[in-house]
C-alpha cells in the first residue's frame, strides 16, 4: 500500500468518525427539540401553573402533572432505599470479603439477574410478590407502589452493584495495605479508607441505578396498579409517567391537548433524568480532588 | 562473626526456619535471622530474591494473600507471630511499614496521620498534638503546616513518603519496616530520608530494604544479603561491603559497585 492511500484512508475514517460524533449529538438535539416544540404547543392550550399545580390527571379536562410525578417519585426512592444498601453491601461483599468459590458465582449471577427483560419482572411482581404484599399486610390489592419499588429495586441492582463493585475494586490495594499496616482491622479499612475512596464511583452508580429505576415503564405498568388517583403511601395503587405516556400514547387523537400534554411529560422526564446525571457529574468531582 | 558484633545488641525479631510458598513455588527458604533492637539492618540482594516477601512476613501482610503458605517460626519480643493468641491487629500497630511507592490514603493531609491513632484508639484529645509531632519528627512539619486540610495526594513523592513515615510513627511502633521507600524518590528527597532513617534509629528498630548499595552502606549498621530466596550472609554493615565471608556476596557487591 504506498503513502499517499494511507494517508487517504487515514482522512476517511477521521471524517467517519467525526461523523458519528455529530449524528449523536444530533440526535439528542433532535429529541430535545421534538419534546421542546410539543410541549411548547401544550402550554399554549393549557397554563403552566395549572400543569403543576392541579392534582389531577384526566385528559378530558385536567392536565395536573402532581400525581404522576408523585408516583414516579414515590416507587423511584422506595425503590433506592432497597436498592442502595442492598446493592452496596453486595459490592463490597463481592470485592472484599468473598473468595474462591462464592466470588466466582456471584459475579455472573448478578449480571444474569440484569439479562431478565423488564416484562419478566413486572410479570413476578403480578404473579407473586403482590399477592405477597396483600397476604402480609391485609390488603385487597397488591398492585401498588410498594410492589413497584420492590421490582425497580431488583432491577436497579444490577447495575449499582456492578458499577459500585468496579469502583471499590479499584481502590489499589497499596492504599489498603497501608491502612492493615497501622493496625485497622477489615471493617475499618472499608468504612474508612475503601468506601471514602470509592465514593465517585458509588455515587455514579446510584445515580444509574436511580436513572434505571425512574425510566423504567413497563414493570411499573403492569405491577402498580394505574390508579389515577393522587398517591398516599406506598400502598397506594399509583400510576408513573412512564406508565401514563406508555398507556395514553398509543390511543390519543394526533395533535390534541392530550397529544401534546404527553410530550410536556416525556419534557419533565427527560429534565429530571438529566438533572440526576448531571448532580452525579457534580458530585464526582467534588470529591474526585482527594484522589 | 556476626555473633560477635550481636552480643552488644539485643534481639527484637527472631526468625527461625522460616519457609514461604506462594501456591507451590517457595519463595522464602529456611531463613534464620535475628534483627538487633535500635539498630537499622538493610536487606539487599538482587531483584526477585524475596526481600519483600521476607519483610512483609514480619508484619504478617500476607494474611491478605491467600495462596500463601508459611512454615517456621518468627517471634517478635519473644512472641510468636503465628501464635493463634497473637492479635495480627496489635502486631501491626507494633510493627509499622513504609511501601515502596508513597500510598497516602486519598485524605486530607491532617487526617492521613489522625486516621492511625483514631483507630488504634488514642484518646481524642491528644491527636492533634499527636499529629503535629510526628510530623515534626518526620521533618515535613514545617512544609505542610499551612495545609493541612489539603490533599496529601497534591504533595510531591518525597513529601509524601515523609508523611507515609509521620503515619506509621504517629502510632508509636517499635519496629518499622521500609520496603525501597526511595526507590521513587530523587536524589534530595532520597537524602531527606535518610537523614530521618538515622534520626529515628535512637527510638525504633527498622529493617529497610534497598537495592541501593549505597544507601545499605549509608544508614544501616546490620546488613542481610539475600539470594534466590536464601539468606546468604548477615553481618554488620562494613564488614559485608569490605569483608564479606561468602564468594557470592562479594560478587554480588563488587557488581554493584563496578
Ligand atoms: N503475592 C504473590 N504471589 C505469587 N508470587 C509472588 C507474590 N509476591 C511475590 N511473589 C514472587 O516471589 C518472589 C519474591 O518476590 P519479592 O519478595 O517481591 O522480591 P524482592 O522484593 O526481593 O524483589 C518473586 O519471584 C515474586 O514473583
Ligand atoms: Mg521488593
Amino acid at each position: 500500500m504506498n503513502n499517499r492511500l494511507r494517508v487517504r484512508i487515514d482522512k476517511v475514517f477521521k471524517v467517519v468518525f467525526r461523523i458519528a460524533g455529530f449524528a449523536c449529538i444530533a440526535i439528542l438535539v433532535s429529541i430535545f427539540m421534538m419534546l421542546l416544540y410539543n410541549t411548547v404547543a401544550f402550554f399554549s392550550q393549557i397554563k403552566p401553573l395549572d400543569f403543576i399545580t392541579d392534582t389531577q390527571w384526566n385528559p378530558s379536562r385536567h392536565f395536573g402533572l402532581l400525581p404522576l410525578l408523585a408516583s414516579t417519585l414515590l416507587v423511584t426512592l422506595g425503590a433506592m432505599a432497597i436498592a442502595i444498601p442492598l446493592g452496596i453491601g453486595t459490592a463490597l461483599f463481592i470485592s472484599e470479603y468473598a473468595t474462591g468459590f462464592v466470588k466466582n458465582m456471584l459475579k455472573p449471577a448478578v449480571e444474569m439477574l440484569s439479562a431478565i427483560p423488564s416484562v419478566v419482572i413486572g410479570f413476578l411482581g403480578i404473579v407473586v410478590i403482590s399477592p405477597g404484599i396483600s397476604n402480609l399486610f391485609g390488603l385487597s390489592n397488591g398492585l401498588n407502589a410498594l410492589n413497584g419499588a420492590i421490582l425497580l429495586a431488583i432491577m436497579a441492582l444490577p447495575t449499582i452493584i456492578t458499577v459500585a463493585e468496579d469502583a471499590i475494586h479499584a481502590v489499589p490495594m497499596t492504599v489498603k495495605e497501608a491502612s492493615y499496616g497501622l493496625g485497622a482491622t477489615k471493617w475499618a479499612t472499608v468504612k474508612n479508607i475503601v468506601l471514602p475512596a470509592a465514593y465517585p464511583g458509588i455515587i455514579a452508580a446510584i445515580m444509574l441505578g436511580m436513572g434505571r429505576a425512574i425510566g423504567e415503564t413497563m414493570t411499573v405498568l403492569m405491577a402498580t396498579g394505574n390508579s389515577l388517583a393522587f398517591p398516599t403511601g406506598f400502598f397506594s395503587s399509583i400510576r408513573t409517567i412512564t406508565a401514563t405516556i406508555a398507556i395514553e400514547m398509543g390511543e390519543v387523537p394526533f395533535q390534541t391537548t392530550h397529544y401534546y400534554g404527553l410530550f410536556a411529560l416525556a419534557l419533565i422526564l427527560f429534565l429530571i433524568t438529566m438533572a440526576v446525571n448531571v448532580l452525579a457529574e457534580r458530585m464526582v468531582n467534588r470529591i474526585r480532588k482527594f484522589q | 562473626m556476626v555473633q560477635a558484633a550481636l552480643v552488644k545488641t539485643k534481639p527484637v525479631i527472631e526468625i527461625s526456619d522460616l519457609n514461604l510458598y506462594f501456591g507451590e513455588k517457595q519463595v522464602l527458604k529456611n531463613i534464620q535471622l535475628t534483627i538487633p533492637q535500635k539498630m537499622v539492618t538493610a536487606m539487599i540482594g538482587p531483584s526477585g530474591c524475596g526481600k519483600s516477601t521476607l519483610l512483609r512476613t514480619l508484619n504478617r501482610l500476607h494474611d491478605l494473600s491467600p495462596d500463601a503458605r508459611i512454615t517456621g517460626k518468627v517471634t517478635i519480643d519473644g512472641q510468636d507471630i503465628f501464635h493463634k493468641n497473637t492479635l495480627v491487629n496489635k502486631l501491626r500497630k507494633k510493627v509499622g511499614m513504609v511501601f515502596q511507592k508513597p500510598n497516602p490514603f486519598p485524605k486530607s493531609i491532617y487526617d492521613n496521620v489522625a486516621y492511625g491513632l483514631q483507630i488504634n484508639g488514642f484518646p481524642k484529645d491528644k491527636i492533634p498534638q499527636m499529629v503535629e509531632e510526628s510530623l515534626r519528627k518526620s521533618y515535613i512539619f514545617d512544609e505542610v503546616k499551612d495545609k493541612l486540610q489539603e490533599p496529601a495526594t497534591r504533595l510531591s513523592g518525597g513529601q509524601q513518603q515523609r508523611l507515609c513515615i509521620a503515619r506509621t510513627i504517629a502510632v508509636k511502633p517499635e519496629i518499622i519496616l521500609m520496603d525501597e521507600p526511595c526507590s521513587a524518590l530523587d536524589p534530595l528527597s532520597t537524602l531527606k530520608i535518610e537523614e530521618l532513617i538515622l534520626e529515628l534509629k535512637n527510638d525504633y528498630t527498622i529493617v529497610i530494604v534497598t537495592h541501593n548499595m549505597q544507601q545499605a552502606a549509608r544508614v544501616s549498621d546490620f546488613t542481610a544479603f539475600m539470594y534466590l530466596g536464601e539468606l546468604i550472609e548477615f553481618d554488620e554493615t562494613h564488614k559485608i561491603f569490605n569483608n564479606p565471608e561468602k564468594q557470592l556476596t562479594e560478587n554480588y557487591i563488587k557488581g554493584h559497585f563496578g
